[in-house]
């Protein structure tokens, strides 16, 4: 809210272009920094809902054969952490970046299709309520992230857990397509006058990238979904062995859609590093069109690694082989970025703010889970390691290690572009360190209870397995984590309300996104500028040619999309009629598409833009 | 010829030279891509595992599928022809081939629906085997595609008689017309796979 007053302080134009306020003008927006602040806080909602998830689990393993939570709970804790945390947390909080900065960072003033940009957040914000109303009937989703068959079948599952599942992420999944759509016409169609794509900030080139791997991927865990709700619902035998179905099928078709996903959630990350690091080293990203390739590079081969989350299953030497080759040609590419931050770094004028010190902390960490991921790209070490907490070690090392520290990166970077103040340095340096030693203290020691052979998703442990040293060093490590987290929220909130101001480009950084006020007009650009170089705010002239045309004033009214409505209701529609799914009637949900069917008529007619005669 | 028309009218010029709609759909196309060769591909992994019968070689009826296949595959020069109508501010023929399309794509399902039927007639339901539930999820989403297809065709044509898409918005039918090619190709490769392959 306070994000909207200082705009509306900012925009002091009056008339004509002035950004209306009020909760009807974020319920209508279609604008994508608005948008972006609403993915952001919804994510930040979701990541401490799935952080008391996973406090409570630590706290149940704190000493071997606890009663404190039932088995029960304890599967329905892990597996809405684990989704809450891929699906809720981390994908729509990239997103949150995606929408704010791709259109600041090309020179555009919005992205191709503002209403349906909405439409994903909505569709996201209801789809992830729906997972997780599992919880007010006391039957969350029990079958963890992954939903193996046959977990999830009517015999093993037969409470409505299971179905808030499949259709709250089949739900969730038709905003990311919707987002990948929209985020590949807007960077391949709508860039400023001279923004070649060799010219793009590192962060939009990596949006590029995942967005095509949300189309290409998410529609194959679309089919999977509907197979399992077909399942469950009309009585198919997609997964039911007894009529020869095959459970190994709904694993091929998870990981297809799965190690994909694993590419969609760090790349966004590798795009923030590579923005910020150069910023406080001074100098040019070290080998730009490597790190491009490198990041494309990696979105190709994330499409031929997906049995290697499969060894166990059988699929024999050959499949196996080419498996673990192509797991451990990925490394490369990721080496090489690596490497290119690093030497990005090499011999700059460091400044050491919290955006680098979790830019840093990521190279470190990261490292640390790729090493092991190669360890277990091995199949015949994965036979010994698979589902043992030593993978759970792995996976948190680059999705909290990678993922989260690149995010928390940018959000230190881009909070005075959004808000016009600076977060607080010496809170976000507390929030560095606690995050550091409560993450390493907490997934450390799993790699050690993981080989001493302490089994993941089972809710105690023997005595006899010596692994009560371990299991509450993590335990400590998650609440101190925990506390990082507090510290983070209340520099938000103190920085929000009191931060330093900051002018348009606080961090002296080269792209596009700086050289507008801050934070920026709802039409963002009052003329598009244009773009010479790589580095635009650092080349002289250019700097100045540029600013002269974003720092002023739009002088005619700017041609901006039309608020709207239909992209709440159109959200709310689909919701309702996954939801009436579970019913299993026909004819209601055949009555449950009619909303639908006229919310996307009505949208369809109603204008986009204002017309112009 | 559609693009150059499209962007003398179109006050923002695109990186790419295609318009955000066609561009965005062709993206959306690629989805529906992966999405139709998840499903063909899962037909073709419970390829002969069924338990049960009815079998497809027991059931599937060449000729009649022939028929409705041709019927479909027709309808995609109704939509082309519809497309050049509408660019040439045709009205009345625009409208009358938007028609034809909808007839020909309504005499795809009648005929299929047929098909499905008698299927159920000789024991093959959604439950009754690997067969049947991949064979039925797979061309009912393909079944699906073309409602949704025959809906959007008849809300063009509604507003083509209103005279709300005059030849400078023609793109509005041509992106219709790719959807709907779309859907034709995938029936090809479905009918490749599905029936003509033993």
């Amino acid at each position: 809210m306070s994000t909207a007053t200082l705009e509306a302080k900012h925009t002091s134009t009056g008339g004509a272009h002035g950004e209306p306020t009020g909760l009807w003008s974020w319920i209508t927006t279609v604008d994508h920094k608005r948008i972006a602040v609403m993915y952001f806080v919804t994510a930040t909602i979701f990541f401490f809902i799935g952080g008391i998830e996973a406090m409570i689990i630590r706290m149940q393993l704190w000493n071997p054969e606890s009663s404190l939570i039932t088995p029960e709970v304890y599967n329905q804790l892990f597996t809405m952490h684990g989704t809450t945390m891929i699906f809720l947390v981390a994908m729509p909080m990239a997103v949150a970046f995606f929408n704010y900065l791709v259109p600041l960072q090309i020179g555009a003033r919005d992205v191709a299709f503002p209403r349906l940009n909405a439409l994903s957040f909505w569709i996201f914000l209801f789809g992830g309520i729906y997972i997780n109303a599992g919880w007010f009937m006391g039957a969350a989703p029990h079958a963890s992230w992954v939903g193996y068959a046959t977990l999830t079948s009517t015999q093993y599952s037969p409470g409505p857990n299971t179905d808030f599942w499949f259709i709250g992420l089949s739900i969730v999944g038709i905003a990311s397509i919707a987002g990948g759509v929209n985020f590949i016409t807007t960077i391949l169609n709508m860039r400023a006058p001279g923004m070649k794509m060799m010219r793009m900030p590192l962060f939009t080139w990596m949006t590029l990238v995942t967005s095509f791997l949300l189309i290409t991927a998410v529609p194959v865990i679309a089919v999977a979904l509907i197979f399992l709700g077909m399942d469950r619902t009309f009585g198919t035998v997609f997964f039911n062995p007894v009529m020869g179905g095959d459970p190994v099928l709904w694993q091929h078709l998870f990981w297809i859609f799965g190690h994909p996903e694993v590419y969609i959630l760090i790349l966004p990350s590798f795009g923030i590093i590579s923005d910020i690091i150069p910023t406080f080293s001074r100098k040019p990203l070290f080998g730009y069109p490597i790190v491009v390739y490198a990041g494309a590079l990696i979105g190709f081969i994330g499409w031929g690694v997906w049995s290697h989350h499969m060894f166990t299953t059988g699929l024999g030497p050959i499949a196996d082989s080419f498996f673990v080759a192509a797991t451990m040609i990925i490394a490369v590419p990721t080496g090489i970025k690596i490497f290119n931050w690093l030497a990005t770094m090499w011999g700059g004028s460091i400044r050491f703010t919290t955006a680098m010190l979790f830019c840093i902390g990521l190279l470190a960490v990261f490292t640390v889970g790729g090493l092991s991921g190669i360890m277990h790209a091995a199949a015949p070490i994965t036979l010994q390691q698979h589902d043992s907490y030593f993978v759970v070690a792995h996976f948190h090392y680059v999705i909290v290690g990678g993922v989260m520290m690149g995010l928390w990166a940018g959000m230190y970077y881009w909070f005075p572009k959004v808000t016009g103040r600076f977060m607080d340095e010496t809170l976000g340096k507390w929030h560095f360190w606690t995050t550091m030693i409560g993450f390493n203290l907490t997934f450390f020691p799993m790699h050690f209870s993981g080989l001493y052979g302490m089994p993941r998703r089972i809710y105690t442990y023997s005595a006899d397995l010596n692994v009560d040293l371990f299991n509450q060093l993590s335990t400590i490590g998650a609440f101190i984590f925990g506390v990082s987290s507090l510290i983070m929220i209340w520099n938000l909130a103190k920085s929000l309300k009191s931060g330093e101001p900051a002018g348009h480009n606080p961090w002296d950084a080269s792209s596009l996104e700086w050289a507008i006020p801050s934070p920026p007009h709802h039409y963002n650009f009052p003329e598009l500028p244009t773009v010479q170089s790589r580095e635009p705010l650092w080349n002289d002239g250019e700097r100045e040619s540029i600013l002269a045309v974003t720092m002023g004033e739009a002088t005619t009214e700017p041609h901006m999309p039309n608020p709207s409505y239909w992209p709440i209701l159109l959200a709310a529609a689909i919701t309702l009629a996954w939801a009436l799914v579970m019913t299993g009637v026909w004819w209601i949900i055949l009555l449950g598409l009619v909303p639908v069917f006229v919310c996307t008529l009505m949208w369809g007619l109603e204008p986009a833009f204002p017309e112009e005669h | 010829m559609a693009e150059s028309l499209a962007m003398a009218h179109d006050p923002h010029a695109t990186n790419s030279g295609i318009s955000n709609f066609k561009l965005g759909f062709w993206a959306f196309l690629a989805s529906e891509c992966l999405f139709f060769g998840t499903l063909i591909s899962t037909y073709m992994v419970y390829k002969g595992t069924a338990l049960v019968g009815p079998y497809p070689e027991e059931i599937f009826n060449i000729l009649t599928t022939t028929v409705s296949t041709t019927i479909l595959l027709f309808s995609s020069l109704a939509m082309v022809l519809a497309l050049h109508f509408v660019q040439q501010a045709r009205k009345g023929m625009a409208i009358f081939w938007l028609g034809m399309v909808i007839l020909m794509g309504a005499g795809f399902l009648f005929m299929e629906a047929q098909s499905y039927l008698k299927y159920i007639g000789y024991g093959l339901t959604l439950t009754s085997s690997t067969f049947g539930s991949s064979y039925f999820v797979v061309t009912g989403t393909h079944k699906l595609h073309v409602l949704v297809g025959m809906l959007w065709m008849g809300i063009l044509a509604w507003r083509i008689h209103r005279g709300k898409i005059p030849p400078a918005k023609s793109e509005q039918v041509e992106i219709a017309g790719l959807y709907w090619h779309f859907v034709d190709i995938i029936w090809i490769v479905i009918f490749t796979l599905v029936y003509l392959i033993p």
